[in-house]
């Protein structure tokens, strides 16, 4: 006995030490089911956290862009209602972006900030043209939100005048490799003859076939829209506070701020209800594996009743009994728990 | 009688309740002072075993006063009776006397043990003295199922002294034994009985062991039928 145990911990220990084949069962019992929810968790973890990798590869985590044009409406000078056309949104530069990156990249919440000239172009080689999407970056700030430089399959990363990396896709329908020639056209009728440097694959076809990145500046020309950028992507340190701070952001500069929440929001609609279910199974599991210890107490407490006769008998009052019982539970679970836990680990 | 140990003064016990209502003890008197080496007798359903639970305070009377050491036990709670109970009353049972997942020495110091919160080498020590007194002192560190009936009971003994009570009540302490064992474990309470001047109350059924005793209380369907000091021979 150790002088500094007291006397329900000695009890418990050694009636636990006595039913040594029943404490092992339990101990097993309690080790299965945290193996199973130990497993089920880092499944769940695992499949999750790869489906948001793949999700986000190609996406930045906050996009900023420029307010809605809205058309200012009129009033008849007879009152009469007027129906208020939507107005067609054109490509514009967002205000003052420089100082709107400088400032963001101060949050300590975002990781990275990413200023982008896109829009719309044609990709044209020989007799094929294809409609693309026409992204200007600075590839090292742009690496930082979305690793293309890890998805380069060919080539390298390099966007420097007269420079353009596309995605495999579109070089396999052009017919295009590292080293051709692409002529990039745009609606405005702006157009450049670019040498292919790289190709990505960014795991998502439809960007594969679509986005052809080129330097801001090319694409700030090619778009026509000298010194302005069409959007800023952001990258976070947390992906989940990405819609909150989505809102703060778009409340303190006026931008429209879309979070990666919101743009999949049917994708985090099937993760939450995957969570829930999870949550439901584990605690289902847990609430087994706690009858199945209280159980085997009940049948212990049973078992015992002559040495709790003894012990009553003794002067030990119903609280000491009830503490040495449930030292046990205690006990048996704590131990089952580590033991799986570091099995699985 | 001065200095009583127990008192009993119209102790009714009844179970069940309504028309099963069924009265095991009806107004039993009882007194018994320091020093006195007492045998309960009685046929089997005569409530010796009731009147028993509740004169070690395991049980409460219906009806009647109950006091141990002049303390009257009706107003106490459950925790007063259990410390109550530890303090002044030591038992010795027929079966099932120790625990056998301790040794005979840390038997012997449980009641301290209980009664402290942890172990000190205090209680051992008086746990040892009293296995040397019941001549145990080579069993010490034996486990309890290791132990002879005989040599449990002895240990069961030492361990009903621990507290130094003013009562022990014994239910049966040699009914499991052979005569050889049975004779030296009514010896050895018969020693405590006259060194340590405790007060023994022996449920019995053997007619030869109650007739070693100072006094013989017989208890028929639930009454004190006969109350006579005894000589011993």
């Amino acid at each position: 006995m150790k002088p500094w145990m007291p006397f329900e911990w000695i009890a418990a220990i050694r009636f636990l030490r006595e039913g040594r084949m029943q404490s092992l069962l339990i101990i097993v019992g309690v080790g299965v089911g945290v193996a199973v929810i130990v497993f089920m968790s880092a499944l769940l973890a695992g499949l999750q956290s790869n489906l948001i990798k793949r999700t986000l590869s190609s996406q930045a985590h906050i996009t900023l862009l420029p307010p809605e044009e809205v058309a200012r409406p009129q009033v008849a000078l007879d009152h009469t209602a007027l129906r208020l056309q939507k107005q067609a949104q054109r490509l514009r530069s967002i205000d003052q972006w420089q100082q709107v990156r400088d400032r963001l990249q101060k949050w300590p919440e975002i990781a990275a900030v990413s200023p982008l000239a896109s829009g719309p172009a044609f990709a044209v080689r020989g007799d094929a043209n294809k409609s693309v999407t026409l992204v200007g970056i600075e590839p090292e700030r742009y690496n930082q939100v979305i690793s293309l430089a890890e998805r380069i399959t060919r080539g390298e990363l390099r966007v420097g005048a007269g420079e353009t990396v596309i995605g495999i896709e579109l070089a396999k329908d052009l017919g295009a490799d590292v080293g051709d020639k692409l002529r990039i056209a745009t609606a405005a009728g702006a157009s450049e003859t670019l040498t292919i440097t790289g190709l990505f694959d960014l795991g998502n076809k439809g960007v594969n076939a679509r986005n052809v990145y080129v330097g801001l500046r090319t694409a700030q020309t090619l778009l026509n829209l000298v010194g302005g950028v069409s959007s800023i992507d952001l990258a976070l340190h947390d992906l989940n506070l990405a819609e909150a701070l989505a809102q703060r952001i778009a409340g303190e500069t006026g931008l429209t701020a879309d979070s990666w929440i919101k743009t999949n929001a049917q994708f985090v609609t099937a993760l939450t209800s995957q969570t829930v279910s999870s949550n439901v199974i584990r605690f289902f599991i847990g609430l087994s594996v706690a009858f199945g210890i209280a159980s085997v107490l009940v049948v212990s407490v049973i078992q015992r009743s002559k040495e709790i006769g003894i012990l009553r008998a003794m002067g030990a009052t119903q609280v000491q009994m009830r503490r040495i019982f449930l030292l046990q539970g205690g006990i048996v679970g704590f131990f089952g728990s580590i033991r799986m836990a570091r099995r699985c680990s | 009688m001065t200095d009583p140990v127990l008192q009993l003064v119209g102790i009714r016990k009844c179970y069940g309740c309504g028309e099963t209502e069924s009265e095991i003890l009806h107004g039993i008197d009882l007194h018994l002072a320091r020093g006195e080496f007492a045998a309960l007798i009685g046929p089997s359903g005569s409530g010796k075993s009731t009147l028993l639970n509740l004169i070690g305070l395991l049980d409460r009377p219906t009806g009647g006063q109950l006091f141990i050491d002049g303390q009257e036990t009706g107003q106490l709670d459950d925790t007063g009776l259990t410390r109550l109970r530890g303090q002044r009353i030591g038992f010795v049972f027929q079966h099932h006397n120790l625990i056998p997942a301790f040794t005979a020495l840390e038997n012997v110091a449980m009641p301290l043990l209980v009664a402290r919160g942890r172990p000190d080498a205090a209680m051992f020590s008086i746990a040892g003295d009293l296995l040397d007194q019941v001549g145990l002192a080579e069993r010490k560190q034996y486990l309890a199922n290791r132990l002879s009936g005989g040599q449990q009971q002895r240990v069961a003994i030492a361990r009903a002294l621990a507290m130094s009570p003013s009562l022990v009540l014994a239910d049966e302490p040699t009914g499991n034994l052979d005569t050889h064992s049975a004779d030296d474990v009514f010896a050895l309470m018969r020693e405590v009985n006259v060194r340590l001047r405790t007060t023994f109350l022996i449920v019995t059924h053997d007619p030869r062991l109650a007739q070693r005793c100072d006094r013989i209380i017989e208890l028929i369907d639930g009454e004190i039928v006969s109350d006579q000091p005894h000589a011993v021979g």
